[in-house]
């Protein structure tokens, strides 16, 4: 089976348990279960050429140019950890059909399930480090979901967190430390890298490398001191715990160390910071576990210590020591799954998991105790089980580093013994209690034969190590190591009186009496003061969070001129930074001869400018002086050759003055003096600053020869496009899909428009809206003839020149957008005339009508080309002759300019025309007229059109 | 002249940036104005500045380069959209909130005759 298949099942699988729940537990259980065992025998039929030495290979390509593809292998090292991910999950799978209780959804917790082992199968066979660090993340998701799949309760949600940030916030080092990785060794694949060892360890970012990976290997396998996530995160389900925090979670970051061990291992600062680790995590883990009267609390310091050591085995960084770890892994995978259900059966059956409310359950549950034994005398390591080879391995191999290494070795080894001891003897011996929360009896077949089954593993490997286990060791250690050949070691029980043998007695004697004392250790151990690690974290983590609210507070606390000013001053510190810090490189463009005209243009626009900054609170008066600035502007644009853009911002400049005046009818006519002089200076020397930035851009560019795109629109206009106009041209058909986005903008503006007035009159605004009228001053004359009779005469006029500008728009200045803004100025003047009501009521067709109709017709423009086989919004074009006209021409860009032309329209007037109808609302005693003007001659007498109110 | 369009773009930035500050929404309404003057006329000049030589093909001299002034002609109406929405959204927050501070206090207060203008 191909090994992306592999990795794939888990999550195709994932759709299957809510299938199958419908047809029943069994049927959800059993799915899930068929799949994991059809990846598992994809794995297995890889199994002969694994042992051979091969590597397995699977390649695709997804994003190679950013050396990122969808490459998966599988040596030794990756086929144990998929073997254990799949044999335990399935194991896991079939215990947890039993455990979880009837309300429990078993469909979300296969699904979960299934997420995860699908990650971690990623985890272990991924080539590209880039791959791998994807499914590393989804590992912290799905046991995100897994840890906090008891909804319900608080622990589970805040374990399920903590497991996360700690996990998350790793991950992201991690990321940074295999990108540096990858970079030194110029490629991101696996199997380049571990060639590379002599150039990884010399680059200068070796160490930052180190570091990042470290830090991420030690989050996900709770290495001090990132060890506290795991005991909290027991709140989830037992089946969770055991498959995540025994068997494989956890065991991704000794899986990373393992992996990278040939590139990474071997310098001092490998030595010290691994092994270092490993020693404290393996001696702490173990000393807190002998005092945790939770099971599973027990057994999660447990497995602390044993990922301390098996990481202090790697950093250790000699190929026996790599052995040793590959050994332990297996071993401890089997004998602590074992336990974790095993503690789960307690849990489930008496109800409770509190070491203190247990004792005497042995002839309660005997195969629950028969289990639990084996596999807790394994962990003690003790003869003849699994774990007492590969801790005998250990000790041997602490003795030969150093006498710290021995001495603290020795102490973990008799913690272990103790707290292995205790729980076998605490929980199944002593008297029999009737006060157990619930009758415990031993569970149903399916609830034990994973346990079981595990138990068998753990004697097998501990009486034939040789034959169970030694091809798969020495296969994984190969692969480990790189190495051809591994140094002489032997798997066996007995290897004589050596001093790991001694240290393995004086362990277990002093375990033992450590036990007998355990009462008064234990009360001791609860007055000691102790740094509590939930606590810590919390406070930690509140005060970053603290730390970040004040400081977003600081530059963003809502006020809009506070944060603008931060933004630009910061904007033009930047700047200045970097342009004081280069060289500037004077442009040899010449200047243009300043003209008479060009500095009467100057001064018309530099007077009104510099005036505002003084005058701006007469808002009357800022209004007429910003006038001035966009007409000159649109003179200036005239003079430069841009005949188009001064036609645009003359008709613009006309709606927005319309507009803002309309505006100011409701608001203030003053602005009061409020600022300090200190803050108006502030703001004039940010404002200079700005300013002086974008001017002297200005000027540096303006001083430099174009090197741009320009040259091919001038010389395909008209061939590709059929117009003289290049801008419109550009605007309809080159950059079509652009000007169809713009429309769309507008369009967007206008309706929201409509629908901000619609609300506000609703609101109590309205109603203040509607008290404003008494304040006004009234006009004698609101509809003046002269202007009446002036704007009919205009309005055909105006639109004959609209639509002159819009057919001749393709070929010289004009075009959609102009011509909508003049055919809007020329309607505009009829609503200033007669009023809203009297044009509105000639009005056939809705501004917002006009909106959708405009889009539509251009998309729909766009659309047509695909039915000729052409991309989106292409044109064509042609000349037509209708008598009297002259020849002109007729091109499909100008269906699209309809569209441009109705949405400038639609919108312009949408807005303008809302404004109106909030200045009718303000004013409900003024009549509403239907003439056009206030005076109307009735028969040859001339009377008023409005009462006076 | 290349200057004085420097100067200009540069007026214009410093005085719609200083009126951008203002504490009312009515002068940073103007300020998003003259903003969008210099915006509009830096795009346009990125084109590089040329006399007599407008981007029509059948002038016979040099045309200067049409895509900023395309660029810049559909930056000019969609000024006036965004313009014409924060003119609405000033009024809404003026007649539902009683002022037209830019930074409102948490509490709106009520409008007095002085704030209402005339």
């Amino acid at each position: 089976m191909s090994l992306a298949l592999i990795a794939a099942l888990p999550f195709l699988g994932a759709l299957l348990p809510g299938l199958m729940l419908r047809a029943g537990r069994n049927a959800c259980a059993t799915a899930t279960g068929a799949v994991t065992l059809l990846a598992l025998l994809g794995l297995l039929s890889h199994l002969p050429a694994v042992l051979n030495g091969e590597v397995v290979q699977a390649r695709f390509e997804w994003l190679p140019a950013l050396g990122l593809n969808v490459n998966f292998f599988l040596d030794g090292l990756g086929f144990m950890f998929a073997g254990l991910i799949l044999g335990i999950g399935l194991l896991i799978i079939i215990y947890a059909r039993f455990y979880l209780y009837k309300s429990d959804p078993m469909d979300q917790f296969y699904t979960y399930l299934l997420l995860f082992q699908g990650a971690m199968v990623g985890v272990v066979l991924s080539d590209n480090i880039l791959l791998l660090l994807i499914f590393w993340e989804l590992t912290s998701l799905s046991s995100f979901l897994l840890i906090g799949y008891w909804k319900h309760l608080p622990e589970g949600r805040q374990g399920a967190r903590m497991a996360l940030t700690v996990t998350g916030m790793g991950g992201l080092a991690l990321i940074g430390g295999m990108l540096i990785l990858g970079n030194i060794a110029g490629s991101y694949d696996l199997t380049v890298i571990l060639e590379n060892r002599e150039v990884i360890q010399e680059s200068d970012l070796y160490v930052p490398a180190l570091l990042l990976i470290l830090l991420g290997a030690f989050t996900k396998s709770a290495q001090f001191p990132f060890h506290f996530w795991l005991p909290h995160a027991m709140a989830a389900p037992t089946p969770v715990s055991a498959y995540l925090h025994s068997a494989t979670m956890v065991k991704a970051g000794l899986f990373l160390m393992a992996r990278l061990w040939p590139v990474l291992s071997g310098t001092d600062l490998w030595f010290y910071l691994v092994a270092g680790a490993g020693l404290i995590t393996m001696t702490l883990g173990a000393v807190i576990a002998l005092f945790k009267d939770d099971l599973k609390g027990l057994l999660a310091f447990s497995t602390v210590s044993h990922l301390g050591l098996i990481t202090m085995l790697l950093g250790l960084g000699t190929e026996i020591a790599a052995v040793v770890a590959v050994f332990h892994i297996i071993n401890h995978a089997t004998f602590k799954a074992a336990l974790f259900m095993t503690a789960g059966i307690v849990d489930h059956e008496a109800k409770t998991r509190d070491i203190k409310r247990l004792g005497g359950l042995r002839f309660l549950m005997p195969v629950t105790f028969t289990i639990g034994t084996i596999a807790a005398f394994s962990m003690a390591g003790l003869p003849p089980f699994n774990g007492f080879l590969s801790k005998e391995m250990m000790l041997h191999e602490a003795a030969h580093t150093s006498t710290l290494f021995m001495v603290m070795a020795t102490i973990a080894a008799t913690f272990s013994v103790a707290y292995s001891l205790r729980f076998v003897f605490h929980v199944f011996f002593g008297p029999k209690r009737d006060d157990y929360p619930a009758k415990p009896h031993d569970p149903g077949f399916g609830m034990w034969v994973a346990p079981a089954f595990l138990a068998v593993l753990v004697i097998l490997i501990g009486l034939f190590p040789k034959t169970m286990a030694g091809a798969l060791v020495e296969t994984v250690s190969k692969a480990v190591t790189q190495a051809d050949e591994l140094p002489y070691y032997s798997l066996a029980l007995w290897h004589g009186v050596n001093a790991a043998l001694i240290m393995s007695m004086i362990a277990v004697a002093t375990g033992a009496v450590l036990l007998l004392l355990h009462k008064g250790l234990d009360r001791a151990w609860i007055a000691a003061p102790r740094p509590e690690a939930k606590a810590i974290f919390d406070a930690l983590l509140g005060g970053i969070t603290r730390f970040f609210t004040w400081f977003t507070d600081l530059l963003h606390d809502g006020a809009m001129s506070r944060y603008l000013a931060i933004f630009t001053a910061a904007c033009v510190v930047i700047v200045a930074g970097a342009f004081f810090s280069a060289d500037y490189l004077q442009g040899a463009r010449p200047m243009l001869p300043m003209t008479n005209a060009s500095i009467i243009g100057f001064v018309l626009i530099m007077v009104p400018t510099t005036a505002l900054a003084f005058l701006h609170r007469n808002r009357y008066l800022s209004l007429v002086l910003m006038g001035v600035v966009g007409l000159i502007l649109s003179v200036a644009f005239a003079y430069l050759s841009a005949p188009d853009l001064a036609l645009t911002q003359l008709s613009v400049e006309v709606v927005t003055v319309i507009l803002l005046l309309l505006a100011l009818y409701f608001l203030p006519k003053e602005t009061p003096k409020e600022s300090s002089p200190a803050r108006r200076t502030r703001d004039a020397v940010i404002g200079a600053g700005a300013g002086l930035g974008i001017g002297a851009l200005m000027y540096a560019l303006l001083r430099r020869e174009p090197d741009n795109i320009g040259w091919y629109f001038l010389e395909n206009s008209y061939t590709g496009g059929g117009g003289n106009n290049v801008v419109n041209v550009i605007l309809v058909d080159f950059r079509g899909f652009d000007t169809f986005g713009e429309i769309i903008v507008l369009g967007i503006a206008g309706i929201s428009i409509f629908a901000m007035v619609a609300a506000l009159m609703r609101s109590a605004g309205g109603k203040r809206l509607r008290e404003m009228a008494k304040d006004h001053v009234k006009i004698g004359d609101r509809h003046p003839l002269m202007m009446v009779v002036a704007t009919r005469a205009v309005l055909p006029i105006a639109i004959v020149v609209g639509a002159f500008i819009f057919l001749r728009g393709h070929s010289q200045p004009g075009g959609g957008f102009i011509a909508g803004l003049v055919v809007a100025v020329a309607v505009l003047m009829q609503y200033m005339a007669s009023g809203l009501e009297w044009a509105q009521s000639r009005q056939r067709f809705a501004y917002h009508g006009m909106i959708a109709v405009g889009i539509l017709t251009a998309a729909a423009t766009g659309i047509a080309s695909w039915f000729f086989g052409y991309p989106f919004l292409k044109s064509t074009f042609g000349y037509v002759t209708i008598p009297p006209l002259s020849k002109f021409e007729l091109a499909s860009a100008m269906a699209f300019d309809v569209g441009v032309f109705l949405t400038v329209l639609g919108a312009v007037m949408l807005a303008l025309a809302e404004l109106s109808r909030m200045g009718v609302a303000a004013d409900p005693d003024q009549p509403v007229n239907t003439d056009p003007m206030d005076i109307v001659t009735d028969g040859g007498a001339i009377r008023s059109a409005t009462k006076d109110s | 002249m290349e200057l004085l369009v420097a100067i200009i773009i540069g007026s214009l930035t410093a005085v719609g940036t200083y009126l951008m500050l203002r504490m009312r929404t009515f002068p940073v309404i103007v300020g998003l104005s003259l903003l969008a003057y210099a915006v509009n006329f830096f795009l346009f000049a990125s084109g590089r500045l040329m006399l007599n030589s407008p981007p029509l093909l059948y002038v016979d001299s040099p045309h200067t380069d049409a895509l900023p002034q395309a660029l810049t002609l559909t930056a000019i109406v969609i000024a006036f959209g965004m313009t014409a929405v924060a003119v609405i959204m000033a009024l809404t927050a003026y007649l539902n909130g009683g002022t037209d501070k830019l930074d409102m206090e948490n509490e709106a207060p009520e409008v007095t005759p002085e704030e209402r203008g005339q």
